[in-house]
């Protein structure tokens, strides 16, 4: 595939693992071994069988009626939101227990931002009876309370972030920290497309049957597998690498990567990081991120704690640098708006993460006939806070 | 040969190294602290480079990095303050820091940076040997400046004989695999470790980090390497100690006692 990773973990100028010596052997094992486990038909057959029976796989493609109406396209919704733990999240921690098990690890670590990962992280572990510690920043412990709250139902340790801007930057760095203090027993449950090879692209490996069902969907719903346009919103990335997945080589199949503005990109309270971000290092890849001209990495801002990332993953940044994707953002308010507007017009309350990627739909203009498809990565339940707030409910 | 290869010609046992964070706790301080380093009796300095997101430290090291950030650390400003160290400090200087800074600073010209004010090594913990091999090697070679690795208890012995293939001044022997400042455990497994590394008889000399606190710490990684690094332990008396430019020379003293 044109867009994929070489051997030595690079998509194009990117990726890599810029990591200390203490993680070598991790990620070394990891590297030597994911092929093979995952390649394994035991694997394959636990793997599909969880994502069957477990998840509730295929999640449905579908057309959204009154929102094509609205914007003059047959709009498709792929319904990640209806996955068990509510997120496209649970794909990639159903992979990666199982690998961690195959691995011989007895202890699981993971970082969450908005909580949607650390949930499935933490009921995976559950699913599996392994011990599992997931790092959340102090204020994303707050706006999140409810997916805390479901973390520990679940058995998991939430332990907060207090360092930095005490977002998923900083809950990155303390997984990062556990991991090299524990480097023997622990597998870190990285959730999106982000951090050494091979994590972007196991991550995104996992995450690819949501393009994957979506081309077999649009076949059979419209004869045509390939849309128009494909959808997403992006922090890290890893609904947005799924949704772009099996689309790359097809040209014809117009890519748009949606990042959060936060409160607009040039008011210095953003996650723009494709519009903001400079080339550089963080959490073991070479990407593009948010960084003073010293090569400090900025605090990012969104009302999203899903997005409030101040890089993207090292595909991402391949794909914004060739143009085999467009990257655009949205701020907080046509987050909101557009949420709202999903809400009223088709019954299902998005997490405001995915409502970005739905806010794009009023900029655009479609053709006549135009298939869109856009990946409803998350449902709303944890955000209601937040929109209750702003909509004054 | 820089100033690394001289000193270890001259001196190859118990080589006390001390790091401290430039700009920590004061501005302004990062060549009257090496100063007072020498004078004390220290044989090598690491001067870290602040970098916002450290993940190889621990809390300590951290917080010093946030306090000269915020006070307003920056590459420049730290090559500006070491353009005078060479009139003052005769001991080899490492620069400590993370991939990012550099990379954003240009790796050429950070090295050229370096060598102009006498630095003679790096540790960039976060910049493995494959991309410094495939990137960046040349580069350190045309300035004269020492990449110096890590190696861990779980370092395998084929990557501990390439990375002493690949070293020119010294290898940085981590006590144990964690993050800085865990405090070196004299048990069985720490000798079984450094026995384990003394008999491959590498070629370099290796100095032990992270978790060097005390005096009985210092002498344990001496029985076995070239010498240690004292990190967290002394940033956490820089940390507490008012007058701290007068206290280093008892600080270190007690470290060789």
């Amino acid at each position: 595939m044109k867009y994929s990773v070489n051997e030595q973990g690079y998509y194009g100028d990117f990726g890599g693992a810029y990591i200390p010596e203490m993680l070598y052997p991790n990620i070394e094992e990891l590297r030597q071994q994911y092929n093979a486990i995952t390649n394994d038909p035991a694997y394959k057959a636990e793997f599909d069988a969880l994502l069957k029976d477990y998840v509730g796989r295929p999640s449905p493609l579908y057309l959204a009626k009154r929102l094509s109406e609205k914007y003059g396209a047959n709009i498709y919704l792929k319904r990640e939101d209806l996955n068990h733990t509510g997120s496209h999240k649970i794909n990639n921690a159903i992979g990666q227990i199982l690998l961690a098990e195959r691995l011989g690890k007895k202890r699981i670590i993971a970082e969450t931002g908005a909580g949607q990962h650390g949930v499935a992280t933490a009921t995976v572990c559950a699913l599996k009876g392994i011990e599992c510690v997931v790092y959340m920043g102090e204020i994303d412990m707050e706006r999140q309370a409810p997916n805390v709250a479901r973390m520990k139902m679940l058995g998991a340790k939430v332990v907060p972030a207090t360092s930095g801007s005490r977002t998923l930057k900083d809950a990155t760095n303390e997984a990062m920290r556990d991991w090299i203090n524990n480097p023997l027993d622990t597998h870190y449950i990285i959730g999106s497309v982000v951090g050494p090879y091979p994590y972007p692209e196991m991550v995104a490996r996992f995450q690819s049957i949501i393009s994957l069902e979506t081309k077999k969907q649009l076949l059979e719903q419209t004869g045509n597998e390939l849309p128009d346009y494909a959808l997403a919103c992006v922090g890290g990335g890893s609904n947005a690498m799924g949704m772009f997945y099996h689309f790359l080589d097809d040209e014809s199949v117009k890519l748009i990567a949606v990042e959060a503005a936060g409160l607009g990109v040039d008011s210095g309270h953003s996650a723009a990081t494709s519009v903001l971000g400079k080339e550089g290092v963080l959490h073991g890849s070479r990407t593009i991120l948010m960084q003073t001209d010293d090569g400090q990495v900025i605090e990012p801002y969104s009302i999203s704690a899903g997005l409030d990332y101040p890089g993207i993953g090292p595909q991402h940044a391949h794909l914004h640098k060739v143009k085999r994707a467009e990257y655009v953002s949205i701020t907080d308010d046509e987050a909101l708006n557009a949420g709202l507007l999903l809400s009223q017009l088709e019954g299902i309350i998005p997490a405001i993460e995915s409502a970005h990627a739905f806010a794009y739909l009023e900029k655009m203009t479609f053709k006549p006939g135009d298939n869109v498809v856009v990946c409803l990565s998350g449902r709303g339940d944890k955000d209601l806070d937040t929109y209750i707030k702003h909509f004054g409910y | 040969m820089n100033r690394l290869n001289q000193l270890f010609n001259e001196k190859n046992k118990d080589l006390l190294s001390v790091y401290f964070t430039a700009g920590y706790p004061d501005l302004n301080n990062t060549v009257a602290i090496a100063e007072a380093l020498e004078k004390a009796g220290a044989d090598f300095l690491e001067i870290g480079f602040p970098y916002s997101d450290p993940v190889a430290d621990g809390p300590v090291i951290q917080h010093s990095s946030q306090v000269a950030l915020d006070a307003g650390m920056t590459l420049n400003l730290l090559f500006e303050q070491l353009g005078e160290l060479r009139q003052r400090v005769t001991i080899p200087i490492i620069l400590m820091g993370y991939a990012n800074p550099m990379v954003q600073y240009g790796v050429e010209r950070f090295c050229q940076k370096a060598a102009e004010v006498g630095v003679d090594g790096v540790i960039v913990p976060d910049l493995p040997m494959y991309e410094y091999e495939m990137l960046y090697k040349d580069v350190f070679a045309k300035y004269n400046i020492s990449n110096i690795f890590l190696v861990t208890p779980q370092t395998s012995e084929e990557r501990i004989r390439k990375i002493d293939g690949l070293s020119n001044s010294f290898i940085y022997l981590l006590s144990s695999a964690s993050i800085t400042g865990k405090a070196l455990q004299l048990n069985d497994q720490v000798d079984t470790y450094f026995a384990r590394i003394k008999a491959m008889e590498l070629k370099n000399p290796t100095i032990v980090g992270f978790g060097i606190a005390d005096s009985k710490a210092f002498k344990k990684a001496c029985e076995y390497n070239n010498g240690a690094i004292v990190g967290t332990a002394f940033v956490k008396f820089l940390g507490s100690t008012p007058d701290y430019l007068k206290g280093i020379s008892e600080y270190v003293k007690g470290l060789k006692e």
